[in-house]
């Protein structure tokens, strides 16, 4: 196989892969932030007039929160009720499972395609 | 720009390579030393997801999947003796894109833990001048910014010195969880542990079943970097010892830690504070100690928190910009990046260029965010290793190639991993569904650029640089 001889890059253009490579995974994290879309939906559960008891929490629960600073119930009320909730749609699972599978099939064959030209040069054609 | 590359690539040393210096116990410091801030901060999120007992599975859990990936790394890496550690294995195994994938995974998973680490580090600081009578809350930004860049100047420096500080450091911070559960348990200490109370009645599995799936997704912190001793391959004095060694200690280093630290927060903490990581226990250990009523406690843990995080931000420093050097070597990246420094024998411009990504995202993330980042980076390249060690044993079978380790019961560790990674996808996707398919988003486009784009400028044969024979079936 004859030896592949790669074309110089220009300075410029090294520079610009940088900051394509930059700006892509700046996007990747802050973009769903800015969207509002990242996950993390954990939000306080509002009970009324809250006590350690509606809370759910014993006496022992409540000996730790005060040691933790919280001195009545209000006060770690956010933090006790917060729950995430887990509820989904299969549809969206489903996609995700066809995203992730998608991406490495794509990724395993493309690398296939590259590996053979690799293997070729460096051993020779079979 | 052909004579610029020439020179670059002599006068800056690409010719030279770099320093072996390092033993098995620098291994065992790099891995554990990245990885030991995950029982300081973060593991907790777990028991958010779902209830102290689901992150105590998830614990468990994701130990097994980290002896899988301990065991695979091990064998492979024991042939593999260069810098880039998976991303080398990769391009040797399986394919050009596929090692630049594994390369960004590692670039993300390291450089979001020690802005992670950064986070964590500048709570502390606030938290102690709290303590110590300040008022109005300190501005964390400085000490976030100042302890990245003196680590990268560290770095910079060479890696003895860089890895020997992990050391020292990694050993007392590991000594801490052990004085706080002989202090605080039964077996020693006032014997306070309150786990019957505090997960009685719906704190015991306030989700349910669902519930322990869901914290698998921080259950990898615990253990998050230990694959990270392969990047030392290339400084390593003998690979084939010291690597499988190192690895295999810390694995079984961080699954004593991890247990030990669900005990001891698990038996202090109400699991609704343990478990908000943002704004209840940041750093765990630390408030556990807080609450221990030992003012020496609180400064062993401080201490430790403070260590914990030096040492994994050192190391992460030091894995991402191994990975970056390599493909700057390869011309997957541009080619200044692959240039290692003429006295030091450090990839400084890596180093450097990693900064203020790092900087970015820790003065400008929350930090669950930052570690789910990195969870899902860490998640994409653990799918990748069974992968790898399937092709690995195909294309050269146990008798084409002397390994300086074999792992045992081979495939089993590898699909024990590929179900344990199926399942975290599913945690991810509870709660974090967008971030994951942002972040799958994110490797698909730069996928297609790197095969359609860059990867004309990268030498086909050149990358296949392991004294192997030809791989069977090609």
């Amino acid at each position: 196989m004859a030896r592949y001889i790669p074309p110089v890059q220009s300075k410029l253009g090294q520079i610009i892969d940088v900051i394509v490579l930059v700006v892509l995974s700046v996007g990747a994290l802050f973009v769903p932030l800015w969207l509002g879309l990242a996950g993390s939906a954990k939000l306080p559960v509002p009970v009324e007039n809250p006590t350690w008891e509606s809370l759910g929490q014993n006496e022992v629960m409540v000996a730790q929160w005060n040691k933790l600073g919280f001195a009545d119930a209000a006060s770690a009320h956010d933090i006790i009720t917060a729950r995430y909730d887990y509820s989904f749609s299969w549809m969206a699972l489903a996609v995700m499972v066809i995203v992730i599978i998608g991406y490495f099939v794509m990724m395993i064959r493309l690398s296939d395609k590259e590996y053979r030209e690799v293997i070729a040069e460096k051993f020779g054609e079979k | 720009m052909a004579h610029s590359e020439d020179v670059d690539h002599t006068s800056h040393g690409q010719s030279m390579g770099l320093l072996r210096v390092l033993g098995p116990a620098h291994v065992w410091a790099l891995g554990v030393g990245i990885v030991l801030v995950g029982e300081y901060m973060g593991w907790n999120f777990a028991v958010g997801k779902g209830g102290a007992y689901a992150a105590l599975i998830a614990c468990w859990f994701a130990g097994v999947l980290y002896s899988c990936v301990a065991m695979i790394d091990s064998e492979v890496t024991s042939t593999v003796a260069a810098a880039g550690g998976q991303y080398t294995q990769a391009k040797h195994i399986i394919g050009p894109l596929m090692a630049f994938n594994v390369g960004l995974y590692l670039v993300f998973a390291y450089t979001m833990l020690e802005a992670g680490n950064a986070i964590t580090l500048g709570f502390l600081v606030d938290t102690v001048a709290g303590m110590t009578g300040h008022e109005g809350g300190l501005d964390q930004r400085p000490f976030i910014v100042l302890a990245i860049m003196f680590l990268a100047w560290l770095n910079y420096r060479g890696v003895l010195a860089t890895l020997t500080f992990n050391l020292v450091i990694t050993a007392i911070a590991f000594s801490a969880i052990i004085v706080m559960f002989l202090a605080t348990s039964p077996l020693l200490g006032a014997g306070e542990m309150l786990h019957k109370d505090l997960m009685s009645g719906q704190a015991s599995l306030p989700y349910g079943w669902l519930g322990i799936l869901a914290a698998m997704h921080f259950g990898l912190w615990y253990y998050l970097g230990i694959e990270g001793t392969t990047q030392a391959a290339e400084e390593v004095r003998s690979p084939a010892r010291s690597l499988p060694f190192g690895t295999l200690a810390g694995i079984m280093t961080l699954l004593i830690a991890a247990t030990l630290t669900w005990y001891v927060c698990s038996g202090l903490l109400p699991w609704e504070y343990l478990g908000d990581g943002v704004n209840g226990a940041v750093a765990p250990l630390f408030s556990a100690a807080q609450i221990s009523g030992s003012n020496a406690l609180v400064w062993l843990l401080g201490i430790g928190t403070l260590f914990a995080t030096l040492a994994s931000a050192n190391g992460c420093i030091n894995d991402a910009s191994r990975a970056w050097f390599s493909m700057g070597r390869d011309h997957y990246l541009p080619a200044w990046f692959g240039a290692v420094h003429p006295v030091y024998r450090t990839p400084y411009r890596a180093i450097i260029f990693l900064v203020p990504i790092a900087l970015i995202f820790a003065l400008g993330a929350p930090l669950d965010q930052v570690i789910t980042f990195s969870i899902l980076s860490g998640l994409l390249g653990y799918t990748f290793m069974p992968i790898n060690m399937i092709m690995f044993r195909k294309k050269w079978p146990l008798d084409t190639i002397k390994r300086g380790y074999e792992h045992p019961l081979h495939p089993l560790p590898a699909i024990s991993l590929m179900a344990l990674c199926s399942v975290t996808y599913f945690a991810v996707f509870l709660g974090y569904g967008t971030q994951l398919i942002a972040m799958i988003g994110f490797y698909i486009v730069v996928s297609l650029w790197f095969h359609f784009w860059r990867y004309r400028f990268v030498k086909r044969a050149d990358q296949f640089t392991m004294p192997w024979p030809r791989p069977r079936g090609y």
